[in-house]
């Protein structure tokens, strides 16, 4: 189940998720000023031709009812709207073009060594902890 | 060139944009794991500070992979930082090079400009607003938006969810107000 040697897998996973995204440089401030100002394509590539092969993973894991390493079948996870997507997904394009980096980013700023991206992390970590506490007051 | 120099040059999106959506059926295939990583900010927020809420009352331990995940990208960062840095710097739009040097930008070497981002720089308002300011949005922002890049641009899409599409133009709309009309303004302080 949940042990710590099943969990280093994922480790390694995300050591190699963070080394493509170093070198693809899509945690570099710059591309994403890029992107916002409509200076280079780089970005819209990246995301662009992430998405096609996602698709394409998802479609054939679905056609050939492809089973996971355990041989359970793949679950999908639907998403339902609410307006959060509209409001939070706003907010969220405002931080990601301020600071150069989404979550996952974030971790990886830190990680070449730009330290004080570690304040910008807690920052986040407290913008989720108050949307958790204030969530019921917010329009969804 | 040996593999190293190869190595150490940035890669172009048809290299890595690939690799980044490959990511959806590994994590899929190892785990049954939806790809997502604003989820590890609450995650860490049900660990450690759940002040019973609600929205944090959850067994955090079962989506801990999400946790070794994200300790992955830290670490990734580490090595690709190190051992495979680019030498040479940056290499940006002579655009953004004009427009930011406007504000006395001019320091490509990193891939964060140390110029902005750096510890003396928490002392000022235009520090402040874009490290605690932008990191609290990206924050918030997520978690209302119930995913980020990753959940909602790269497995929505993937997925073909609707609301994720929804999501993701506005994720765009907000970064282009940013960038264009507000950003200016933060960077002149």
């Amino acid at each position: 189940m949940n042990t710590w040697l099943s969990q280093l897998k994922y480790l390694v996973i995300g050591t190699i998720f963070g080394i493509i995204f170093v070198k693809a440089e899509v945690i570099s401030w710059f591309r994403i000023q890029e992107m916002f100002r409509l200076q280079s394509f780089h970005m819209y590539g990246v995301i662009g031709s992430a998405v096609m092969v996602g698709m394409l993973s998802v479609w054939l894991i679905k056609k050939f009812n492809i089973k996971t390493l355990d041989g359970e079948t793949v679950v999908f996870h639907p998403k339902k709207f609410n307006k959060g997507q509209i409001y939070g997904g706003l907010l969220f394009g405002l931080g990601w073009a301020v600071t150069g980096a989404c979550p996952g980013p974030l971790f990886a700023q830190i990680g070449v060594g730009a330290t004080v991206v570690a304040v910008t992390l807690l920052s986040a970590i407290a913008g989720t902890w108050v949307y958790g506490r204030f969530r019921e007051k917010l329009p969804h | 060139m040996d593999i190293l120099t190869f190595l150490q040059q940035p890669w172009p999106w048809y290299i890595a944009g690939p690799l980044i959506g490959l990511t959806v059926p590994v994590l899929l295939l190892v785990g049954n794991k939806s790809f997502g990583i604003s989820s590890s900010l609450r995650h860490i927020c049900a660990a450690c500070v759940p002040a019973k809420v609600p929205f944090f009352d959850y067994d955090w331990k079962k989506e801990a992979w999400n946790l070794f995940f994200v300790g992955g990208i830290l670490l990734g960062g580490i090595i690709a930082g190190t051992l495979l840095a680019n030498p040479a710097g940056m290499s940006v739009s002579p655009k953004l090079v004009t427009e930011l040097s406007q504000y006395g930008i001019n320091d490509y070497h990193s891939l964060v400009p140390v110029q902005l981002f750096n510890w003396p720089a928490l002392l000022s308002v235009r520090g402040l607003l874009m490290m605690v300011g932008g990191g609290f949005l990206v924050g918030f922002g997520t978690r209302y938006a119930g995913g980020c890049t990753s959940g909602h641009a790269i497995m929505g899409l993937s997925t073909l969810q609707w609301p994720s599409l929804v999501a993701t133009i506005c994720f765009m709309i907000g970064g282009f107000i940013m960038a264009n009309l507000i950003l200016p303004f933060i960077l002149s302080l």
